[in-house]
Order: C-alpha cells, then structure tokens, then sequence
C-alpha cells in the first residue's frame, strides 16, 4: 500500500496488520532510547492546513523515532496566504524531494486531491467532516489493548456524527473489526442520510448506556448552537452530556473514549475524564506507536519500485 | 436529412447565406464549396439556451470568440449567453457590448438579460431597454430571485414586453453553504450538501406566480425528480412554463463526486439515479423542452482547490450532442427536437434557427454522423477551460461541419477559423 | 531458516523444498550441548552473561542453549529476544515487517550478550542486531552463537560459536528446526516437496 487516506483502504486484515506492528513500536517507545533507524534518509513533510496540535506533533515524534526527517508547512507561516493554489504548494513541496506528505485540511477530499497531484505518499491526518483514519487505528487498538478484540463489542459513538470526521473513520473501522456500533445524537447532529452505515442510531443516551462495552464521545463544538443545530449547549449536555451520574448507568468494566481535545462540562464531565476507566490518555500515548507503525508501512516496508 | 418537418435524403445548396434548393441530386454550380455527408445527418443548427461565454470579466476561464468556436464544433449555430458577467448583464448598454462582440465570431451570439439590477434580487433592471436590443430571455442565472413579491413584479412586467423569465430555481438559505447533492454519498463523503428541495421549493414557488400573473417561466437545468413532476403537473394544467435539462443531470450522479474531482460540482449539484431517470423521462414525454448545456468554463486555478472552495460549473458546448445521442433512448429526431428547435422557439429566435431546412430560410446548419464514436480529450476541447467531467469517456455521434448563415464554419469536425 | 527470510527472498511466497538433511536431532543436540560448554568456558563461568535470540528462528535456539547452561552450570540464565527488522539496512529493498515484539527485560549495561541466530549468511541481520542492543544499554561484551554457519558473509562478522559450517550456493536455503537442519531451495507455492 503506497496511500493511506482512508480506513476502508486497509480493511479489517490491514487494521489488523497496522495493529500488530504497533505492538514493536510500543515497546520501541518504552525504550530508553526509543529510535529505530527504520526510516534513516526518508523526509516526511506535514502539510497542515488547519490548527492542530495533537496529530501534527504526534506524526513528528512517529517520525523522528523512526529517523526519519521532518519538515512542517502549516498555513501561518506559509505561502498559502500569498494565494499560491495548493496544487503549486504540493508541488513545489514534492519538488524537495519528500517521500511522504501527512496532509490535513479542514475542507474534506484534499488528501486525495493531493495524491492526484504528487507522487509520494500522501497520509490523511484528517480532512474536513470526512475522515480521519489514524484516529480511527489508534482507537481501535487502544480498544485492542483493554479488550483483546474489538470482536462482538457493543460500542456507543454520541455526539455530533454530522460534523465529524473521527466518527466517519471509527464507524468503520469498529464495524468492519465485528463491533456493533449505535451513533447517539439529536437528529440535527446526524448526518443527512445514513444509507449504507452498518450502525444503530438512538436518541436517548441512557437507554444506551446500560448495553455498550465502550462509550465513545465526540467533541461539540460551540458554533453548533449559532447555526441553529442544537438550542443551547447546556441542553446539549443534559440530553447527551457524559455526566457522573450517567457513568454509574455504565456496566462496570465499560470504557470511556474521547478523541480529544476535550470540552470539560459539555460532552463530558469534569470528573469523568480523569476516572481509571477513561482511556483518553492512552489514546494519546498510543498515537505516537500507531503512526510509527502506518509511516512504516507505508515508506519502509515495501519495497522500492 | 432531419428537421422539424420530418426525415429525408436530399442534398442542400447554399448560397448567399440561404438554402437556395433542397432536394435529390442537386449538380453543384462551378466553383461551390462541396461538403461530404455521406451516412450523416444534415439538420437545423443547434441553439443553446445556457451558455457563460465569461465576457466581460473572466477572459481568462472563456471569451466570447473561444466559446463560439466550442459551439461551432459541438454543432451550434445559436447560443444565449447568461448575464452573470462581471459586470452583470443589466443594462442595454452592457447587452450591446457583449451583442458587438459576438458580431463576427463562429456563431450566432443573444443574450439574456439580467432581472435584477447586478443580479442582487432588489430592483428590476430596465427590462424594457434590453427588450429593444433584441433579449428574449431575462434570468439571475447563477442565482435565483429569492424574493417573492420581487419575482411577481418581474413576471407582470415581463409580460407586457412579451419575454419569458427563466429561473435558477435555488433556496439560498435551504441551499446554503451545500456544495454538492445532499443524500448518502454527502453524508459519507463528509461534504455539506443542498437537499432537493431547495430546487423543488422555488419550482414550486414559481409555478404558483404564473398561475398568479399568467407569466411565462422558463425552468433552467432541472436536476430533481421532484422538480419534473411539478412542471409536468403544470404544463398538464394549461400553464405557460417551459423547462430545459443540463446534460451532466442526465448522465452522472453525486456517487462521480466521490473523487474529490472537482470537475464534477456543479450547481444545480449531480443528483442521484433516481432523479437521472425522471430527468431523462421528462426529456421523453415532453416535460423538459429542451437540453441547454449550462456551458460554465472556469480557469484551473479556480478548480485546482478543495472541492468546497472550487466554483461549480462544467463545459458542455462540445459534448452536449453526442451525451444526448449516446446517453437517451430517443429517436434522432427527438434528440434535435431538445436541441435545435424546442430551445430556438424558447429563445425567440427560430426566424434564423431551428427551422426547417428549406428554400430561402437562413442556412445555419449542421451536419452530424450519429455512428461516429469518439473519446472525449480535454487538451483538445476549443474551450479557454478545460474543466470538462467527461474526459476519456467514449462517446457516440460527432459533428463534422457546421454552417453559419451559409459559412463553414467547421469542416470535417475542426473549426476554420 | 527464519520464515521472514524466506518472505523476503525471491520468489516472494515461494515455499521451502527440503533437498537433504544435513543434521538431524541428536547432531542438534550435541551442537547445543558443546556450544553450551564453550560459552561457559570462554566466560569462564556464567556470571554476567546474558542470552538473546534473534527474532525469529533465533529464539528457539536460544531457549534450548538457556536450558542447557543451567543444567551445566545450575544457574538459570536471563534470556532475552530482540527483533532487528528496524535496523536492517535493506529497507526498502525487500519487504521487512517486525515479526514479534523485541523483549529484553534487563539493561544490558556491563554484561556480556550472546547474540543467538540459527543460521549466520550475510551477516547483515547480526549488524542489525548490534545496532538495536545500543537502545538496551552499553554490553561489557557481544558474543556470537549460530547454528548454521553457511558462508557468503558481505559484513566482516565471524561467529564465536557455531554449531556447523555447512559450504552453501548463495541461492540454496538452510532451514533449521528443533527436529534437524535441511538444505533445500525456495519453489513457487504449489511446488513443494516433502522430506522423508
């Protein structure tokens, strides 16, 4: 595989491939001196077209760990503002001499817009409302390595599926690894037509949460009250809010995700974030394993043409 | 030969800018011209309702003369260029510039005049003045009235000028920040969409203002299955609406959009198959009039962007034909009746187009082999643009010459001039 | 041979065609017993001296020679596994994966480490194999034990124990198992034969 712009181009056995090759990164991880010189004389070029400082600095740390070089083109500080087109920046990027660009763009399809551009690897790292598809490897095996499987779980995705591209990448990647997965939300949060989703749809969150083996919450973001999606976020959270006392509707081993950044208060409580069942770190530290293993699939483990 | 009068085989001669004789076996003069149509069609010239020939303002995407020439070769001999200029056409001034500038070029240039001043949906435009320069056909094209009230008084007015409105029927608000059909392949491609009925509502809307006003209503590029049920309903009911297809809504659907290739937005947006077949259903029964290209160029830079910064639009001038005849299950006399002389009649000009190919009428002809297959290659469309959805698709029927007011403007398929 | 090695060379997804058998059992036994002996005499004893297989067809090895030393010696030795597939320098020339997790539970820092391969060819995985101890800390000593020396070295490495030198051609394929070591070639899949 050359791409990795969406999930469903890996399938449930490339998932599983991704997964089991971030087991070595991990422990490379946990080394004292966590590099490897997979990736020795490879430039890695992170094209980030929108704020983000989770997934841009956990590709560069993927990176570097694996040796290769880094370069960073985010629009602040970029030709972008001089109204080059992104055709010419990609490009002209290209032109360096990159083996891989990790593209991220708050308009969805630039990724593959991009690949019809350039030769090199193109890596989506989230585009638009579309897809984000590391997000959805990290948060399956961060599900892997509390459960063993996501085989037969009873996942719950609440919040705003309409705008989100982790919820677009993790309802299939859950769903094609066997989980049975119920998107929770007002029907202002829902996408317009959900022909062809594998999912359940609720809209009545402690129904819910008695049955799922993992509660999945997404961020809401405040402009979805101007835009008259939803009355208030106060209501919001009322109705689909992750409060303390919805947590104890949750069977006892169940577990709480988020894809982060948080909105402590809105689509989750204070308090609930930091409890020992809440995986949101782990999402994080495992980030780091799962990228190494994508950049290495993709640019050190086939070989060259 | 086809034409509004039936099928014949007959040999034409032309001179002076007329058809001087039509029938079998006619020895040509010394020193004629003689074009070959063995196996092909000779027929009235076509006429396109909706072109954006993008002068003034967008030279760099269209010109008139570049536009003429795409026509020409597609098989036209008449276009109507859309007033959402930069500046609008809004003024008589502006019409006779564009009118000037289409004086010499490879076909017959109108131009239909905006509603509203600067096409902004708050005051007429001097409908009247425009009128006398010869407009038949006033639109926002590009945007639809939104106001109500606005488009009732345009209607009335219009009426007593004997022109015909035609709409871009498009809820802004319903439709708003939508960059492509919304159904299942927005929702999965994570692409705001504009539901259907931001169309159906001011089809809907429109059709109640000519029961209103008695207006006349022309229906650009319906798209929706929702939208030829209702103009089928009202044309049942004795109303004086007319309605025209863009051939991309009866050949592609919103899955092409699935490439992120932005050559495939388009506004009214790809609908699904469901809409496709009542689109080609109502070019069948009558419904829709007439196939009209929304011929819409656009530079690369405004393509080569994310899908929801890129303008909508396509080229169609040179791929019209051939989709219709490729793409519709319909006699080749139908298939000219939606592109010559339903939209001549629409457009007011069917003096000069669309007419029967007979003695002493105006020789803008065309001459198409319907057998003729072919692969649709952007680099070589005549167009400015090349913001075509079709290229390296195999089409069937080309065009191999076309005559202007007597003049070969294209011979064996490629333009003289 | 290691099945990653197999993988790896042409033609991809070809199986291993056993020709004739080189060791069997018992000549394995033996070797792993007098290897175990030699380690024990070099060192002059086990102090300090660790075991590590190389993934894959290492390990095995390793945990039979663990066994062995602590039936000679009565101590157990810490034994560890590595994988090298992110050190190798063939990257991007053949398809390389990580196999299993590297598990070196110790810092290896003053001991002395026996590398542990079943098959010692070009030397490049053992160069590897220094390269990725650097992450695990600073060793007194690095030792080498391999099963199979087969030749054809393009890296100036030469083994401290080997179990036997087996003269090869470059494109023939050693295979070592826990029941003897054969020598065979790689066929396309669908072609292969069996031994015995």
């Amino acid at each position: 595989m050359k791409h990795l712009l969406s999930i469903a181009d890996l399938g449930a056995d490339g998932i599983e491939e991704v997964m089991r090759v971030s087991d070595s990164f991990v422990e490379v991880s946990e080394r004292a001196i966590p590099r490897v010189p997979a990736l020795r004389g490879k430039t890695v070029v992170s094209l980030f077209y929108e704020e983000s400082t989770r997934t841009r600095l956990s590709f560069e740390m993927a990176a570097k760990r694996l040796s290769a070089d880094t370069m960073n083109f985010s629009v602040s500080t970029s030709s972008a503002k001089k109204g080059e087109s992104l055709r010419d920046t990609c490009q002209t990027i290209e032109a360096m001499g990159v083996d891989a660009m990790v593209v991220r763009h708050s308009s969805a399809g630039v990724p593959w817009q991009v690949r019809s551009w350039v030769d090199c690897t193109v890596i989506n790292a989230g585009d638009g409302w579309h897809e984000h598809p590391t997000q959805a490897l990290l948060d399956c095996y961060t599900i892997r390595g509390s459960r063993g499987s996501l085989d037969g779980l009873r996942i719950a995705v609440v919040g705003d599926v309409k705008h989100s591209r982790v919820a677009r990448s993790n309802v299939l990647a859950f769903t094609m690894l066997g989980a049975e997965v119920t998107i929770v939300a007002p029907p202002t949060l829902l996408p317009p037509s959900l022909d062809g989703w594998p999912v359940a749809v609720s809209h009545d969150l402690d129904n819910v949460l008695a049955k799922v083996d993992v509660v999945y919450l997404l961020r809401m973001q405040a402009e979805r009250q101007s835009e008259a999606l939803l009355p208030s976020l106060r209501e919001y959270t009322a109705r689909y809010g992750l409060t303390r006392k919805r947590v104890d509707l949750l069977p006892e081993d169940a577990l709480i995700m988020h894809p982060g950044p948080i909105n402590r208060g809105v689509e989750i409580a204070a308090d609930v974030a930091d409890l020992p069942r809440s995986l949101i770190t782990r999402q994080v530290a495992n980030g780091v394993a799962v990228r190494m293993a994508v950049l290495f699939l993709l640019l050190g483990s086939e070989p060259r043409a | 030969m086809v034409d509004i009068t039936g099928e014949r085989m007959a040999d034409v001669l032309v001179a002076g800018g007329l058809v001087q004789a039509v029938g079998q076996s006619i020895d040509p003069p010394a020193g004629a011209t003689v074009l070959d149509a063995a196996g092909c069609i000779v027929a009235p010239g076509l006429v396109d309702l909706h072109t954006h020939l993008r002068q003034p303002g967008r030279e760099e995407a269209e010109t008139v003369e570049t536009g003429s020439r795409a026509a020409a070769l597609g098989g036209y001999t008449a276009v109507v260029a859309m007033p959402n200029t930069e500046p609008a056409l809004d003024s008589a001034a502006a019409v006779r510039e564009v009118l000037e500038l289409g004086m010499s070029v490879l076909c017959d240039v109108r131009v239909a005049g905006a509603i509203t001043v600067g096409r902004l949906g708050k005051d007429l435009a001097p409908m009247g003045e425009m009128a006398d320069l010869g407009v038949r056909l006033f639109t926002d094209d590009g945007d639809g009235v939104q106001d109500a009230r606005l488009m009732r008084r345009a209607m009335e007015y219009a009426s007593a000028l004997g022109v015909t409105l035609a709409q871009h029927c498009e809820d802004k608000v319903l439709a708003a920040g939508g960059h492509m059909h919304e159904g299942e392949w927005s929702s999965r491609l994570g692409l705001p969409g504009q539901p259907a009925e931001a169309e159906e509502l001011m089809v809907a809307r429109d059709i109640t203002l000519a029961r209103l006003t008695g207006g006349r209503v022309h229906f650009l590029h319906l798209s929706t299955a929702g939208s030829v049920a209702m103009v089928r309903a009202a044309k049942a009911e004795g109303l004086a609406v007319t309605a025209e297809a863009a051939p991309h809504h009866f050949t592609l659907t919103d899955a092409a959009v699935a490439s992120y290739e932005t050559n495939f937005k388009v506004n009214p947006p790809l609908r699904t198959d469901a809409d496709v077949a009542a689109v080609k259903a109502g070019l069948a029964d009558g419904t829709i009039d007439a196939i009209a290209t929304d011929h819409a160029p656009h530079a690369a830079e405004d393509k080569e962007v994310p899908f929801d910064q890129a303008r909508p639009g396509m080229l169609g001038l040179e791929t019209a034909l051939a989709l219709a005849l490729t793409e519709l299950d319909l006699p080749i006399a139908g298939v000219l009746a939606l592109l010559s002389w339903n939209p001549a009649r629409i457009a007011g000009i069917e003096s000069a187009h669309g007419g029967p190919v007979a003695e002493g009428r105006p020789a803008n002809l065309c001459v198409i082999d319907p057998a003729a297959t072919w692969v649709v290659d952007a680099g070589a469309l005549a167009s400015r643009a090349r913001n075509t959805p079709y290229a390296g698709r195999k089409l069937t029927g080309r065009v191999h010459h076309t005559l202007l007011r007597g003049e070969p403007v294209v011979i064996d398929g490629a333009a003289t001039r | 041979m290691a099945e990653r090695e197999r993988a790896a060379t042409p033609p991809y997804g070809g199986v291993f065609s056993a020709r004739s058998q080189v060791m069997d059992a018992e000549d394995l036994r033996r070797a792993v017993t007098r290897i175990a002996h030699e380690i024990v005499e070099r060192n002059h004893g086990l102090d300090g001296v660790v075991l590590i297989g190389l993934q894959t067809g290492g390990v095995p090895l390793a945990r039979r020679l663990s066994e062995a030393l602590s039936q000679i010696e009565g101590v157990a030795v810490p034994t560890g596994s590595i994988d090298v597939a992110l050190f190798r320098d063939d990257i991007g020339i053949r398809p390389v994966i990580p196999e299993a997790v590297t598990d070196i539970p110790f810092d290896l820092t003053g001991l002395t480490v026996v590398l542990v391969d079943d098959v010692l060819f070009t030397g490049r995985t053992v160069r590897a194999a220094l390269d990725a101890l650097n992450a695990y800390g600073r060793p007194r000593a690095v030792q080498l034990a391999v099963m199979v020396d087969r030749g054809h070295r393009e890296l100036p490495i030469r083994p401290d124990f080997v179990g036997k030198n087996l003269p090869t051609r470059h494109d023939e394929i050693v295979d070592v198992r826990d029941d003897g070591v054969d020598v065979g070639e790689k066929r396309p899949a669908g072609q292969e034969t069996h031994r015995r």
